[in-house]
This record gives structure tokens, C-alpha cells and sequence, in this order.
């Protein structure tokens, strides 16, 4: 059969973007020498098709015809010219890119169906004196992921051979095996422990036969810890305290303690779900897809992404998904390429594919992306982490989990099963290692945004026509933990030969298992299958019914009509036997930092402000897209020139009505090298601060938590977990802010050699809430000259972690606490004076202190700022300028009022401690005073604002 | 005035349609959304409607490149409907991918040479996507009927391929309505004011009647206030700058 290569490239002569912007990234690189580089696409189309049809393919298709040209060979031309270095890089098999399905759509639209596939490929040429070396390097570290691509040397076949599957049935020998052999079995791919491997093999002892391959590992996916979050619901022995289930006397003890009405679906649902206006309900969810954006960062944070959307879309009858908010911890962008472990990519590829991967998710499905943060420490370089939320919202009525009836049928809607992330789950659940890159190449998969959003598209609309009767989504452990959660309480018959595939030759238990992305299962009554089918083929959606409920309570597998799997409901969802821990709390003790006061404060800001966790995030902000569906009330950037740090962020979900959605979070896992306890009631300040600065309320705040945590297994790490999770559920009460979901992501620690790196302990709160009228919000920069500066709340000696610390050295051990009685009564004066009008800005302070907000305040404001350190309201004597100026106590806020307002803000703030600062001045200038009066800063705004924003300027 | 129907394109990948509603309904309009397989199907008919709108998003991914897909499929399945649309005097409106679609159909050549698409949209000079606020400047000789009334406009722009481009320049049978500026109007303003490289600032471009209007920039997304970028600190008109286009296209509309 013929096969055409088809190459498109631009015009000689015209702007190549693609290969300017790689020989850029080269550079950046540090391999000097390329001159020039292009970058051209490849297609391979295989099909039954004579020249005169290729050649229109290429004209009215592949090639634009201002800009591009093409060449169509049926022989293999990949010759460079001369002075040029080429690599062409293509997907392995089994690697779907999206493209090709369009290209075949393309084809059969101009009326040629004689294609049988199309294959991509991607052609580099580099022009410059490049020697061997500096060409590998370039291949390796930036054109090619071996997880996913190779480099082409041949001619490739554009259809991967397909094999036959031929059914046979393998059970696994637990009958007979003792000890040493059920962990052999239960060790390396299942991540069972010997006690739920005796509990695996006595049940089946009981029905007398053995496991099949399938229910064993649909055993092992239904009790990892990614699903089941053992650790949390464990017995934890911390000295002579054992905890019964962290998770239940911690967080969720909290929400049942708090008893919010407006809560109205906590921690059971795919995400978390609250009243909005008695119409409308909001939900919110953040998940975390960290090893597989180790691996393949643009395609394991883009399927991260892609989840996290189809929580929202699988919550209650189903949520319209409204915007996203993404938080990442990286490696240091100039960590030294000679210090990366062996297996492990470097940091600046995994930011850039990371931020690549969700921008390209979320843009094209038209969520925007309006919040985030993004922080790095060398103790992240082997193990990044990628929090992807989002915000989804649904009527009232709907919020509930559906609940299907025996004889419903089990529909299966949205894309094609393939070998993809097979194993995804337990993976995710096992340290990684210098193995793991061979070991789970087959756990990443390259999205396809498309088939989400078209996906989105039907069920909102069968939805809306009552046509299911729930709704869940097929993500880490594919159907086996979608299928097997939503029938636990009735039962389920599946066909898996009925599963619609990428590529021929899957087995039953790979059907069972794959983590194919874009898929939702619907349980839907008899009598409407026919008009949900016809509802998904006008979206062009491919859904299929594979099953049906029963009242059996039983899991029952088939394929061709033999039984392949039979396991009792109940033994596999309350089977696991409880997991019993070891937990150690001492706390670290660091040196006390010694160093003297710098003559000159201004120096010491700008590095602050240059720093990597403060520096702007403009360069990643601008390529999400933070308009799309026309809600954005409060945007990411603000300010004068529209680039200053917005604190949270607030959306209209519904366009005629001016209610809106806040949106924040808060993170420091620095604090957490001290004291996790209060790294987690600064992260829930954070949040919390964050909303109260853009005029926000207290009155209906919800909370989300994602642990990321080292090994749970080691002592020191889950006594950190557990003080973390108390501090959880303190402040929560503090403050009345129910948590309403969460997640946790542990065993993020590498291996190699006898080394272990363990990721600094990381607890991300992000926070939920309702505004009364978006009207009322505030932004953060400064306003007009002449306003009074306030800062609100205590300052007190609290620089253990804080930034400024960092800059010489040093952790200390005086980490930030709150007191959320004070916090509170704080917090609710300031939000009161704020929907009074009596505000034109405000910012929180939070990492670089009242000096990092000052600054960040006036250059978005494009004025200045003159600041007496003297006023300033300390909670303990401090003598130091540098300590009062970059301290980072909680709850504490720089607000701008106009003098007019001055009685009404200060009667507003009666009893809270407050002062007068200073003022918002017209000379480009931060000025600051110190405790004696003295000039200790006097920086101009240029050289702040440059200072921010040149570490990230890529 | 009778009333008028706007139909609201949809294809996978489709993401401004409904905001884009919003600004029809706000404009005055009826509205009613097609997917792209039910005007084929005839389950849907563009007749029944005086507008055409095709929203922003990425058609078929943009996989090939922006608009691509959909554009042939509206040329090669659906042409006939909308030149009769077009010759019945009714008005088609293209925002950001929906321009894409409307050059690289052909639809909005009409008038010139239809054998060879002589204009396109091709990737940001930045080669990235991004998302900004532009101002904008209208062209005081344009037949354009959407921008009638309109001499600036402050709108976002988010894509990553919107850069207008021709070989030999836009002269001839096109018109540019609407081009990238600075904040003091200078229309020769380089990145990021001109956020993608466009030839001649071009940010709009409407056919020699002036019914036939595609632009990068999203009018949708500033019908209200409140979704300025700045609206907390300077002093800003409740309707957003966008929303004129709409109430342009429904004003014409009506007199059909």
C-alpha cells in the first residue's frame, strides 16, 4: 500500500516563530553555535490514494497556502542541506497524537476515503557549527522524551501492525503460595502488602478457586492508596496516642463540627459541592498528577488537567466546569545539569512542558485559567508537583450523587481504550526510582482536549434532559474504579469486549484496567439509551452501552460471554484490612541565623522580588487563556499596566447576575521544614487573607486540601502528616471554614543509588467562596497619591522560613503561627470596611513580608510609597528594621485608604490593631523609614518592578 | 423592527458561544445554537436566521492549523447555504477562531479572487498563545456594519496563531475595519500593542459590503464593565466597548 510523506514547513524567506522560538530555547540551553533553526511538520498517510489526490491533501489541507510549502514524496527525502543538522522525531507506537485523527476527519471531508491512517512527525533543522556533542544535548534535552518519541531513521509504516487478541483466562496461583510468594506477587506491580495479600488469598480460599489476573489487580487499584488513602484511614501510633483514621478526626471532623447548611456534598463526590445562590451550587476540586508530569511533563500534566476537569464534570448530575487554578513546585530553573540524578529530567523542561501541557489542555476546552502559583526547591527536582483544580457549576437540584437503579445500563461515553497508563494507579502509590522511566512508560498518554470538550458538550446536554441517572469519570484506575465505586451498593454485569478500542489487541484485563483519558460512565435507564446515543452521535461522540446495574451486589467481568471475574461487592470495597503506622513528631531544631542588619534594606527587597517563589509568574499567566467565557471579574494581573500580582481571583459564573466566585490559594511548604502544623494554619491564613483582600467574605469560605508528603512508611514523615492534618482541622474551626474535599499524594521520594531525596512536606489549601456582589472587589495596586497606607494586624518576631531568612542562609525556627480568634474578629472588621467602599486597595502580606507587598503594591500601581517602620504594630519588642520589614506573621494586611475615608476605616477597624504607615506618594520612588527614623530604603519603582520581573522574562 | 435571529455555529472544540450569546441576547437578539453536523443534516437551517456568528475556541483542536477543518468542511459541505445567506444580504460575524474559518473558507473573499486564498492567519510571531488587552482603532473609511459608530475599542485578545498575513500586502478587495494601536490611537504600534505581528496592524477585516466581519480580538468579552481590566481604578462605562458590535449587527439586521 502506498504511503506518502508529506512535509509542510514555511515559506523560505518568511518568519519561521516555531524555530525562532527553539533556537531561543537552545540558547537558553547554554549550546551556543546554532544560527538558525527550522521546525516542520511531517504526516505520513498510508492509503489506497494516487498522486493527484495526495497532492490535493497537501493543497487544500496540510499546507496554508500564503505561508507554507510542502513536499509529497513517496520515498524517504530526509536529507539535510548543506550546513544543516536534522533530527526528525516521532511518537512511539501506541502513542496517539491527536492530530491524526483530525488530518483523517480533513481527508474524508474533501470527499478521499481511501486513507487507512496517518502518522505524525516532527523535522528539526539546524544551521551552525554544532559539534556531535552539542547536538545530543539538544536532542536529549530538549527535542526528545524517550517516554514517548524516537528519533526516526527510516521510513516508518504509518499504521502500527496490529495483533489479534486471543482469550485465554489466567488465574493467579494465591492457594498454594506462602508468604514469601504472595509478596513477591503483591510487591512489585501491585503494591499490596502482605497482610492484604493473606486477606486476598483467604477470600478466595473461601470461594475455594483462585484469583484471576483481573480481580487481582482490580483488588489492587480498589485498595491503593491513591483510591483509598490508606495512610489517612490507618491506625497511627504517634508515642502513646493512636489515631483511628487521621482523615475522620481531623478534616472531616471538622466539617461535621462546623455544620455549615450551605455545605451539600462534602467528601464523597468526585469534588466538593456548595450552595451559590439557592439556584446554583459551586463545586470545587484539586487534584494532583505529579509522577507522570515527572516523566512526560507535557503529557502527564495535561491528562492531569484533563482529570481534574472530569471530577467537576462527574460531581452531582454533572458540573459545567468554569475555571481552573494550577499550582506546580519545581526544581530551581538553574539547577546544574551536572547535579541531576541519573532518570530525572531537569527542571526548566519540566516547568516549561508542565505549563505547556495544562495551557494546551485548559485553552482549548475554554476554561480559564485565572490563579495559581508556582514555587521551587532543589528538593523538588526529582519529584515536581502539578495541583491542577477546578471550578465547576451546576443547579442545585442536581448536587447530589445520582443513584442508578438495577437494570439501568452502564454507557461508557467519550474516547477510545488503548494501552494507555495501565498500571497509573499503583504507580502513583510507589516511590520513584531510576527504573520508573522504562518501568511506567506506559502510564503517560497525550490528551485529546477535543474529545473532552466534546465530551462536556453531550452530557451537559443529556444532563439537562434527564437521560442518566448518574454520572462518574473514568480516571486512575480507568473502569475497574469507576465502574467498580459506582456499582458498589448495587452490582454490575460488563461486556468488556463491548469497549471500544484505540487498536486491536487488548486482553480483557487490559480493557478492565487502561486509564485512557476523556471517558465517563453513565448509568442510564432502558428507555432513554436510545436518545442518549443519538444525543452523543450529534456531538460526534462515541458512547456504547458495555453493561448493565444488577442487585446482586456482586462485581461480575465478562469477555465473549466468559466470566472473567466474580468478586463480592462488599469484600471489595470494605475488605482492605486497616493499614497500622509508626508516626515520630520531634521537631527539627535549626540554627538561630546570625548576621547583622545590611546598611541598605532596598537590596535585600529586590532580591526577594527576584527570587524564584516571589518573581512575576507573567511569562506562564499570559499563555492561559484568563477571559474565556467572559467571567473574569477580578484577572490575575492587575494594576496600571495590567501586570501586578492579583491576590485571589474572581469569576461570574452566571453572566446576568453579580454574584461571583473568589477563588484562592495558599501554600509555603518552608514553614513545613519547621513546623507543618503551622505551615497549615499559614496556608489556610493565606487562602483565607487572599480572599478578605479582594473584598471577600468570611461568611461562606469553603477549603480544599492536598497533601503531598514523602514516604508514609518512614516515621519522621507521617508524625509530619499528622501534625499537619491537626493543624487542618484547628484552624478550620477557627475560622468556621469547612473543608469539603481533598487528596493526597504521598511516596513522592526518589531513589537512586543509596540516595533518597524526599520532597519538603506540602500542603496546598486552596479556598472556595461566594460574593455577594463583584461590584464590591478590590484590586491590590495603588491608587492615587496622597492615600493613607494602613497595614492591618501584628507583627510579630516570625522569620523561621520566611524569604529573607532564605536570602542569608538560614531556616531559623520562628515560624508564623495564627490566632484565629483574633484573626477572625480581624478579618471580619477589614471586610466589612472594605464593603463599605472605605478601601481602594489591598494586599496580604505573605512571603517578602510589608516590605515584598509594599512594592508589589506600588509599581502595579505605578506609584510611589513612603513607609515609617516606627508605626508599625509589633506583638513582641523587635529592634531590627530587617526583621520588622520582611517578617511574615499571618493575618496581616497593607491597605490604601483616601483621607476622607480615614474616621470611617478607623471606626470601621475599632479594636483591631491597625496603623497608619504611611502614604501613596507621586515620585517613582519606595521609600522606608526605620525604627529610629532613618532612611533604610529608597529604591525607585523601575528597578523593583525589573527586579520582579526578569527572573521569569522567557 | 422584526425580530432577529442569530444563529450561534457550534463544531468540537467550539468554547465563546456562549458568552457570545450573551452579547447577541444582550444586543437584542434571539439566538439559537447549530452544531456544525445538524445545518448538515438539515436538522437546523441557516436560512431561518438573519446572523451568522462563529464563535472563538479550537475548532477540531486546530490541529493542522487554526480553523483549518471546520473552514473546509463550510466550503466543500455547506458553501452553497452560505453564499445564498451571504447574496440574501445577511451578515456573518467571525471572532478569533471564527476569522480563522472565514478566511481560510474563502468566505470572506467572495469578492476578490476565490481561486486562491491570498490571505491567512498564521502563528504568532512570539510563537506563543497569549492572552492580552489591545486597543483598538477603526478604520474611518471601512464599510464594515459592525463597527459603524465606533472609532476605538478596548478589547482582549487570547490565541496563538492571529497574525493577519499576506504576501503581497492587504490592498485590494478587502477591507481592514479594525487595526492594533496604542493607547494615543498610533496605528503603526509594534508588540506587544500588535500582540501577534499582523501585516498593517490588522485586526479586523470585513469584506467590499461589509456584512461579512472576522476579528481577532474578542467583542464578547467586554459587554460589561466589570470585565475591563481595570475597572477598579479607573472610571469605566457600564457596557463594555464590545458590546456596540453586537447592537450594530442587530440594528442592520432588522432592517432586512
Amino acid at each position: 500500500m502506498p504511503a506518502y510523506r508529506v512535509e509542510v514547513a514555511v515559506k523560505d524567506g518568511f518568519r519561521d516563530p516555531r524555530g525562532e522560538a527553539l533556537q531561543k530555547d537552545i540558547l537558553d540551553l547554554g549550546v551556543p553555535g546554532v544560527e538558525s533553526a527550522r521546525v516542520s511538520d511531517v504526516y505520513v498517510i498510508e492509503g489506497d490514494l494516487g498522486e493527484h489526490d495526495a497532492r490535493r491533501i497537501c493543497e487544500d489541507l496540510l499546507a496554508d497556502p500564503v505561508v507554507d510549502r510542502y513536499s509529497c514524496d513517496v520515498s524517504d527525502t530526509r536529507h539535510p542541506p548543506e550546513g544543516y543538522r536534522l533530527v526528525e522525531v516521532a511518537y512511539n507506537p501506541g502513542v496517539i497524537d491527536p492530530v491524526e485523527e483530525s488530518v483523517q476527519k480533513g481527508i474524508r471531508d474533501l470527499g478521499i476515503t481511501a486513507v487507512n491512517s496517518v502518522k505524525t512527525a516532527r523535522k528539526y533543522l539546524l544551521q551552525g557549527d554544532l559539534s556531535e556533542d552539542a547536538f545530543q544535548s539538544i536532542c536529549d534535552r530538549l527535542l526528545v522524551n524517550p517516554v514517548i518519541q524516537h528519533v526516526v531513521t527510516g521510513f516508518e509504516a504509518a499504521s502500527v501492525p496490529s495483533t489479534q487478541y486471543e482469550f485465554a483466562l489466567n488465574r493467579v496461583d494465591l492457594l498454594n503460595a506462602g508468604d514469601s510468594e504472595l509478596m513477591e506477587i503483591g510487591g512489585s506491580r501491585l503494591s499490596l502488602n502482605l497482610r492484604e495479600m493473606k486477606q486476598i488469598r483467604d477470600y478466595f480460599a473461601g470461594q475455594d478457586r483462585n484469583p484471576t489476573d483481573v480481580e487481582l489487580e482490580t483488588l489492587a487499584q480498589t485498595w491503593s492508596e491513591h483510591c483509598v488513602h490508606k495512610t489517612f484511614r490507618g491506625r497511627i501510633r504517634l508515642g502513646q496516642v493512636t489515631i483511628d483514621n487521621l482523615l475522620r478526626s481531623t478534616i472531616v471532623k471538622a466539617t461535621g463540627e462546623l455544620n455549615k447548611p450551605w455545605c451539600l456534598s462534602v467528601f464523597k463526590d468526585n469534588s466538593g459541592v456548595i450552595d451559590f445562590d439557592g439556584r446554583y451550587a459551586v463545586c470545587f476540586k484539586v487534584e494532583t498528577h505529579n509522577h507522570p508530569s515527572a516523566l512526560e511533563p507535557y503529557g502527564g500534566a495535561a491528562t492531569g488537567i484533563g482529570g481534574v476537569i472530569r471530577d467537576v464534570l462527574g460531581t452531582g448530575l454533572g458540573a459545567k466546569p468554569i475555571m481552573n487554578t494550577d499550582v506546580f513546585c519545581f526544581g530551581p530553573p538553574d539547577y546544574p545539569y551536572e547535579r541531576l540524578p541519573e532518570g530525572v529530567l531537569h527542571p526548566r523542561r519540566i516547568f516549561r512542558g508542565v505549563r505547556a501541557g495544562v495551557a494546551d489542555y485548559a485553552n482549548r476546552l475554554g476554561i480559564p485559567t485565572l490563579n495559581g502559583a508556582i514555587l521551587f526547591d532543589e528538593r523538588y527536582v526529582a519529584n515536581p508537583l502539578v495541583f491542577c483544580g477546578t471550578v465547576g457549576v451546576l443547579p442545585v437540584g442536581m448536587a447530589g450523587m445520582g443513584r442508578q437503579d438495577p437494570g439501568d445500563l452502564v454507557v461508557l461515553v467519550g474516547g477510545r481504550t488503548g494501552r494507555d497508563g495501565i498500571h497509573g494507579v499503583t504507580f502513583a502509590s510507589a516511590e520513584l526510582t531510576t527504573e520508573s522511566e522504562s518501568v511506567s512508560a506506559s502510564s503517560v498518554q497525550i490528551g485529546n482536549p477535543i474529545t473532552e470538550k466534546k465530551v462536556i458538550d453531550v452530557v451537559l446536554k443529556a444532563r439537562d434532559l434527564g437521560l442518566y441517572r448518574r454520572i462518574t469519570d473514568c480516571g486512575g484506575g480507568g473502569l475497574s474504579s469507576a465502574v467498580g465505586e459506582m456499582a458498589a451498593e448495587t452490582g454490575v454485569k460488563v461486556h468488556l469486549e463491548r469497549v471500544p478500542l484505540k487498536y486491536a489487541g487488548l486482553s480483557y484485563r487490559e480493557i478492565w484496567l487502561s486509564e485512557s483519558q476523556e471517558r465517563m460512565v453513565l448509568a442510564v435507564p432502558p428507555d432513554s439509551v436510545e436518545e442518549l446515543l443519538a444525543v452523543c452521535r450529534g456531538g460526534d461522540v462515541e458512547a456504547t452501552v458495555i453493561g448493565e446495574f444488577t442487585d446482586e451486589r456482586r462485581l461480575q467481568l465478562f469477555y465473549d460471554g466468559n466470566p472473567v471475574g466474580d468478586i463480592d461487592m462488599a469484600f471489595l470495597h470494605d475488605g482492605i484490612p486497616q493499614i497500622e503506622r509508626e508516626a515520630v513528631g520531634e521537631p527539627p531544631r535549626f540554627p538561630e541565623p546570625e548576621f547583622s542588619q545590611p546598611a541598605d534594606l532596598g537590596q535585600a527587597l529586590m532580591r526577594i522580588l527576584g527570587s524564584w517563589n516571589v518573581c512575576s509568574k507573567e511569562w506562564v499567566i499570559r499563555q492561559y487563556d484568563h477571559e474565556v467565557q467572559g467571567g473574569s471579574v477580578m484577572k490575575p494581573l492587575v494594576g496600571v499596566g495590567s501586570d501586578g500580582p492579583g491576590d485571589a481571583a474572581i469569576i461570574r459564573p452566571v453572566l446576568d447576575s453579580d454574584m461571583g466566585v473568589i477563588v484562592s490559594n495558599g501554600i509555603n511548604p518552608r514553614y513545613g521544614d519547621i513546623d507543618p502544623y503551622w505551615m497549615a494554619a499559614s496556608a489556610i491564613d493565606e487562602a483565607l487573607r487572599q480572599i478578605i483582600a479582594v473584598g471577600g467574605s468570611l461568611e461562606r469560605v469553603a477549603l480544599l486540601d492536598n497533601f503531598c508528603w514523602g514516604n508514609p512508611e518512614k516515621p519522621d514523615r507521617l508524625g509530619a502528616l499528622v501534625r499537619a492534618a491537626q493543624g487542618c482541622h484547628d484552624i478550620a474551626i477557627g475560622y468556621e471554614t469547612p473543608f469539603i474535599s481533598g487528596k493526597d499524594s504521598l511516596y513522592n521520594e526518589y531513589e537512586y543509588g543509596d540516595h533518597s531525596i524526599c520532597i519538603p512536606h506540602t500542603l496546598l489549601i486552596s479556598a472556595v467562596s461566594v460574593m455577594k456582589d463583584v461590584t464590591g472587589a478590590v484590586s491590590m495596586d495603588c491608587k492615587e497619591e496622597g492615600d493613607l497606607i494602613y497595614v492591618v494586624g501584628t507583627t510579630w518576631n516570625e522569620l523561621g522560613g520566611s524569604h529573607y531568612y532564605g536570602l542569608h542562609g538560614y531556616t531559623g525556627n520562628r515560624v508564623p503561627r495564627v490566632d484565629t480568634a483574633t484573626g477572625k474578629r480581624l478579618m471580619n472588621a477589614l471586610s466589612r470596611a472594605m464593603g463599605e467602599g472605605l478601601v481602594t486597595a489591598c494586599h496580604d502580606c505573605s512571603e517578602g513580608g510589608i516590605g515584598a507587598a509594599a512594592a508589589e503594591m506600588a509599581f502595579a500601581g505605578g506609584l510611589g510609597m513612603e513607609l515609617h517602620l516606627e508605626q508599625v504594630p509589633l506583638g513582641e519588642p523587635m529592634s531590627r528594621d530587617d526583621f520588622v520589614l520582611f517578617s511574615e506573621s499571618n493575618t496581616r494586611f497593607l491597605v490604601e485608604v483616601k483621607d476622607r475615608d480615614r474616621a470611617g476605616f478607623e471606626d470601621a477597624m475599632t479594636g483591631i490593631d491597625f496603623a497608619v504607615i504611611g502614604r501613596v506618594t507621586k515620585d517613582q520612588k519606595l521609600r522606608v523609614f526605620g525604627l529610629s527614623g532613618d532612611r533604610v530604603a529608597s529604591v525607585s519603582l523601575a528597578e523593583l518592578k525589573d527586579a520582579w520581573q526578569r527572573p521569569l522574562r522567557w | 423592527m422584526s425580530e432577529v435571529r442569530t444563529l450561534i455555529l457550534r463544531a468540537p472544540g467550539t468554547n465563546c458561544d456562549m458568552e457570545t450569546a450573551f452579547a447577541f441576547e444582550v444586543a437584542g437578539s434571539a439566538v439559537e445554537f447549530a452544531h456544525v453536523n445538524e445545518l448538515l443534516s438539515r436538522e437546523k437551517v441557516l436560512s431561518d436566521h438573519q446572523i451568522l456568528a462563529i464563535p472563538g475556541g479550537f475548532t477540531y483542536g486546530d490541529d493542522i492549523s487554526a480553523g483549518r477543518i471546520l473552514a473546509n468542511e463550510l466550503r466543500l459541505r455547506l458553501g452553497e447555504d452560505i453564499e445564498r445567506f451571504v447574496d440574501d444580504g445577511k451578515l456573518i460575524l467571525g471572532i478569533c477562531n471564527g476569522l480563522q474559518v472565514l478566511l481560510k473558507a474563502g468566505i470572506l473573499q467572495r469578492d476578490g479572487d476565490a481561486t486562491r486564498q491570498s490571505l491567512t492567519v498564521a502563528g504568532n510571531d512570539s510563537a506563543r498563545f497569549e492572552c492580552r488587552w489591545v486597543y483598538l482603532h477603526v478604520d474611518p473609511s471601512t464599510p464594515c456594519v459592525f463597527t459603524r459608530g465606533i472609532s476605538s475599542m478596548y478589547l482582549p485578545v487570547a490565541h496563538g496563531e492571529g497574525k493577519v498575513f499576506s504576501e503581497a500586502g492587504l490592498a485590494g478587495a478587502l477591507n481592514v475595519a479594525l487595526r492594533y494601536a496604542d493607547e494615543a490611537g498610533d496605528i503603526s504600534a509594534g508588540y506587544p500593542h500588535n500582540p501577534n505581528g499582523s501585516v498593517d496592524n490588522a485586526a479586523g477585516i470585513c469584506d467590499a459590503s461589509g456584512r461579512i466581519f472576522g476579528l481577532m480580538p474578542h467583542p464578547e468579552r467586554h459587554v460589561r464593565g466589570t470585565q475591563h481590566p481595570r475597572w477598579n481604578r479607573e472610571s469605566v462605562p457600564d457596557r463594555g466597548d464590545g458590546l456596540q458590535v453586537f447592537v450594530n449587527a442587530v440594528e442592520w439586521a432588522g432592517s432586512i
